[in-house]
């Protein structure tokens, strides 16, 4: 059993990334990525919603009629994008601010929803729950290591300690086209190292 | 003067795509063909504009006097999704021919973060109706061009040699990039 479960977790982080393999939640992933910690943010922010709702999805899953499931489970992924906004607003406010957008729009991550759909419909609640620990490690990972990379190279600094590099650094790495440069380059080392 | 500092602001300088990263998921799935990056970008033009008006009336005489603005997420989901639909059957109807042009982008609509993107952020500005509306429309166009000019450059990478390891979506992100680039030349201008 354990063995299976854990392969369960296991296999978001590389051969189910949803970043790298399934190039899901493209918009978080290039609009938030500007640091490490912005990055990790809005990864756990997405984990947090997408296990609850997982979890919550499951639990109701024979309650709701086949006809009205996706807006049924647009609410209840709504309901915890909401829960969300607001602790982060009362408890991190730097980064609140920092995402923007981006937190409300964790309800129309395609992950999320696919998540729903694929896998919460059809199986039962601990399952579902490491479904979404597992997804939501492997996009918190992506989404750290794009920041990490973009943050190294365009402010020469890692999770905000200076590397003593910063004047250095082209600044264009934590702008817009850095983004899609950073995530391009990184997918075709994933394709080419890990993808097998 | 105003809001032409809003349609070229909303245009080129913050353009949806390309700065704002709005929308990348039918910036990278539907963008392989000049032909079919316009009917996207006409479809999300008009549910922007529909979506933006109803958003706004939403925010101003419900939202805001009873002091629900929390609800926000929910409730323009929900709208968007229910409007999304509401257009397709109306459409359906009334002009089959532009139904056919555009009918099959309006299910993809609803997951386009960029329509729920731009009313969140329409709130968030404060804009009036008038402005809030050249604005949502100004950032639908600018999703077209970008989506336009995006398909140009995909349908001669498809001519070319591409290395195994960059095929498909990394090839695409980098030529992104590049456009992402020429597009910052536009910065500063408003």
């Amino acid at each position: 059993m354990s063995n299976n479960r854990l392969s369960l977790v296991w296999k978001g982080l590389i051969k189910e990334n949803p970043t790298f393999v399934l190039v899901l939640g493209m918009c978080p992933t290039l609009g938030t990525t500007t640091s490490a910690i912005n990055g990790l943010g809005m990864g756990v922010a997405t984990m947090a919603v997408l296990i609850m709702s997982n979890v919550v999805i499951a639990m109701i899953k024979n309650l709701i009629p086949d006809k009205v499931r996706i807006p049924a489970f647009i609410v209840v992924i709504a309901s915890f994008v909401t829960v969300i906004e607001m602790l982060m607003q009362a408890y991190v406010p730097s980064l609140y601010a920092a995402l923007g957008v981006f937190i409300p729009l964790i309800v129309v991550n395609c992950i999320i929803l696919g998540r729903a759909e694929a896998f919460a419909s059809k199986n039962g609640v601990l399952d579902s729950a490491l479904d979404g620990v597992g997804i939501g490690l492997g996009f918190t990972l992506s989404l750290t290591v794009i920041g990490a990379v973009r943050e190294i190279l365009g402010s020469g600094s890692i999770f905000g300690l200076s590397l003593g590099i910063s004047d250095y650094m082209p600044l264009v790495f934590v702008l817009a086209p850095g983004a899609f440069l950073v995530l391009g380059f990184l997918m075709v080392l994933f394709n080419k190292y890990l993808k097998k | 003067m105003e809001y032409f500092a809003i349609i070229i602001g909303a245009i080129f300088v913050n353009n949806v795509v390309l700065a704002q990263f709005l929308g990348i998921c039918p910036f990278l799935g539907v963008s392989s063909k000049v032909e079919t990056s316009m009917g996207m970008g006409a479809a999300v033009t008009f549910v922007m504009a529909l979506s933006s008006v109803v958003v706004w009336l939403i925010q101003t005489y419900i939202l805001a006097p009873l002091g629900i603005e929390f609800m926000q997420t929910i409730v323009f989901i929900l709208v968007i999704a229910a409007l999304v639909q509401m257009v397709e059957i109306v459409l359906k109807k009334v002009s089959p021919s532009l139904y056919q042009a555009l009918g099959i982008f309006l299910p993809l609509i609803t997951t386009n973060c960029a329509v729920l993107g731009v009313a969140l952020l329409m709130v968030q500005k404060e804009y009036g109706l008038l402005e809030g509306l050249v604005y949502s429309v100004s950032t639908a166009l600018g999703f077209a061009v970008a989506l336009v000019l995006f398909a140009g450059m995909r349908e001669r990478l498809e001519f070319e040699e591409v290395p195994k390891v960059f095929e498909g979506v990394p090839i695409a992100l980098i030529t992104a990039a590049l456009l992402a680039m020429a597009f910052m030349g536009f910065s500063g201008l408003v």
